[in-house]
């Protein structure tokens, strides 16, 4: 059983207890080309699934980054706010974006796990 | 590609390898390098020769400047050698066919310069009594005359200085509308398309609205459906651009105007693209309230680094009430501009405040105004035709070598997708490259969003069928060459510009934004 999910937004959310760790997948790195930018959320902040948790611009596009599960923000990745390459490097690892503590986790079964979106992505071209 | 000229010489440069020949100057032939300007700096030399000043006692308590401020000091023919060297290195609408998309590069006619330099006119000042400059305020008159009648709008604000103020000013109206009907609380959400311009959703944001995305078709267009679903008693406003980034006309324009008037929110329309109907389609017979129109786009004045924009923005009934200060009207007294909040009430107009200090871009008024006026209702409308007819015969030449994404006939720009690079290791972005080694500036990339690997391609009606044809081949050599595995020819490029491929992903990560000079020692910084 995987403990990732992802989006058809292409981010990724992966649970440990209630705390969610959110990012962008390699196929969005791939996508978006260099990224040059990353903006991230206060800590502290309350988000609902679907609002912008953070913004990614790379030297192609600038693109919001929404969360898929409602809660709190505990944590920023600030190293890939100094260092944006570090999303280019490793975006479903170290590149991650935010944690959060989540207030409905039934919201993070809903979404597709690893092999529905792979699919999704070969569907893409 | 190896042309061969009469004496048998060749005249084409290999492709990187042995004849990237080097020079001692770093010079290559007439194309000059050129130093940065505070390089150039020989202190004591200078373009006038003044007195050294007499002795005199200061007066600044000890804030007397201790040292020189750093202002390189060069002689005329240095100075007027760099700036030469720089513009012989820039790329322009005078210079060859610029295409592009959403831009609107068309060709800048020297009658509107000659316009914009009569002394009457370049020479005033906007503080000056309004009874000397009654010709400037009658100009700015007749231009609003004729953008309200080209749009079918009642009111225009000309002040806004650029599409994206125009935007906002639009925005701004739209919101002092909800504010006077008490609704402003109530409707926080505003709509913009994904074909929309990239500005919409910033304008929207700017104003704190919350900005939600409509999805388009697999025609490239508003999903009509998918938009009534989003409606409701909490919308502002739609922000829709038509034609759109897609090059494509949103054929369902009124029935999305009658949806956003029942739900009670208003129609913004971004009239970037407004050179594709204009004197064919007027905005305000398709129930859009507001809409900016870029002078420097439909009206021809220069932009794109060679001069000011300017965004003027028409009103519907419903909203010209609450258009920006200052405004010309025509009195017993001649013209005047309403500037005042107590002006405007005395005129019976309520608007929402102003959005620039002056009037705006005068400058721009007369050339759009000359441009107008020299082109007549028919020229105008035969200005929209020919940047359709060109765009189309873009679109239709190219779309077997390279890949569209939609159906033509598009409007007034042919959108390609990177399909065709595909398996090829070449990117749009290489292709773009490799454009600029056969001397054209490239088209739009990576826009709109909605594309994968978008090139957006807009001729305006300035090119000739020559000018086209020739592109058109350049294209479709170019698409060859990447089928056949001529991978370097992309990858490397340009080749053959002033510099080679910069590097976008350090600048955007590193910028330096500011030049140090040297150290004096030892290393830099």
């Amino acid at each position: 059983m995987s403990d990732i999910r992802f989006t058809d937004q292409h981010e990724w959310v992966r649970v440990d207890g209630d705390i969610a760790t959110i990012g962008i997948t390699d196929y969005a790195q791939e996508q978006l080309g260099d990224v040059v930018y990353v903006e991230l959320p206060e800590i502290g902040k309350t988000i609902e699934a679907g609002d912008e948790a953070a913004v990614v611009e790379s030297v192609k596009a600038a693109s919001e980054v929404y969360t898929p599960v409602s809660g709190e923000v505990i944590d920023v990745n600030s190293d890939i706010e100094a260092t944006p390459a570090g999303v280019n490097e490793d975006a479903m690892g170290d590149g991650w974006f935010v944690k959060l503590r989540m207030s409905d986790p039934a919201e993070f079964e809903k979404l597709m796990d690893e092999n529905a979106y792979k699919e999704f992505v070969e569907g893409l071209h | 590609m190896s042309g061969m000229n009469k004496q048998g010489r060749p005249t084409s440069i290999a492709v990187g390898g042995s004849a990237a020949r080097e020079t001692f100057t770093g010079n290559r032939a007439l194309q000059l390098e050129e130093a940065l300007v505070f390089e150039l700096d020989n202190p004591g030399a200078c373009g006038v020769d003044l007195d050294e000043p007499t002795p005199f006692t200061a007066r600044l308590g000890g804030f007397e400047r201790q040292g020189r401020i750093g202002l390189p000091s060069v002689s005329e023919p240095e100075i007027v050698r760099h700036y030469v060297r720089l513009s012989a290195k820039n790329y322009s609408i005078d210079a060859g066919l610029y295409p592009l998309g959403s831009c609107t590069m068309k060709h800048n006619p020297r009658l509107n310069e000659k316009m914009a330099r009569l002394p009457g006119i370049g020479d005033i000042h906007p503080l000056q009594p309004m009874k000397t400059v009654q010709g400037a305020l009658e100009l700015m008159d007749t231009l609003a005359h004729w953008l309200k009648e080209l749009t079918g709008m009642p009111a225009v604000a000309l002040s806004p200085k650029a599409g994206a103020h125009g935007e906002l000013c639009g925005m701004m109206a739209i919101r002092a509308a909800l504010i006077a009907r008490g609704e402003d609380e109530a409707r926080s959400r505003v709509l913009v398309p994904e074909s929309a311009h990239g500005t919409n959703p910033a304008t929207a944001a700017l104003l704190g609205y919350k900005v939600e995305s409509i999805p388009v078709t697999t025609e490239g267009r508003v999903d009509l459906a998918a938009f009534k679903a989003t409606l409701g008693p909490d919308v502002a406003a739609i922000m829709l651009t038509n034609p759109n980034t897609c090059g494509l006309f949103e054929r369902d324009i009124i029935d999305i105007a009658d949806a956003v008037h029942e739900a009670g929110a208003y129609f913004y329309c971004d009239g970037a693209n407004f050179n594709a109907i204009v004197g064919r389609v007027r905005p305000g017979d398709l129930g859009i309230d507001a809409m900016h129109i870029n002078l420097h786009k439909t009206f021809s004045t220069p932009h794109g680094g060679g001069g000011p924009g300017a965004g003027p923005v028409v009103f519907s009934a419903a909203l010209a009430p609450f258009a920006p200060r200052p405004y010309v009207v025509h009195g017993a007294d001649g013209f005047r501009l309403v500037e005042t909040a107590e002006d405007a009430k005395a005129d019976g107009t309520t608007p929402f405040g102003r959005m620039t200090a002056f009037h705006g871009q005068m400058g721009m008024f007369v050339r759009a105004l000359a441009y107008m006026m020299s082109h007549g209702s028919d020229g105008l409308r035969q200005v929209a035709e020919d940047a359709v007819l060109n765009a189309n015969y873009v679109l239709a030449s190219l779309k077997d070598d390279l890949s569209a994404p939609f159906e033509g006939p598009c409007m007034h720009e042919a959108l390609f997708d990177d399909r065709f690079l595909k398996g090829t290791g070449v990117e749009t972005l290489d292709f773009a490259k490799a454009m600029i080694d056969e001397g054209y500036h490239p088209m739009t990339m990576y826009f709109p969003l909605v594309v994968h690997g978008a090139l957006l391609i807009e001729p305006t009606e300035t090119e000739s069928k020559q000018a086209v044809d020739l592109f058109i081949a350049t294209l479709k050599d170019l698409a060859r060459a990447a089928k056949s595995n001529d991978k370097e020819r992309f990858t490397g490029a340009p080749y053959l510009s002033p510099r080679r491929r910069l590097d976008e992903t350090a600048a955007a990560r590193s910028p330096v934004l500011r030049w140090a000079p040297p150290a004096p020692k030892q290393a830099a910084e």
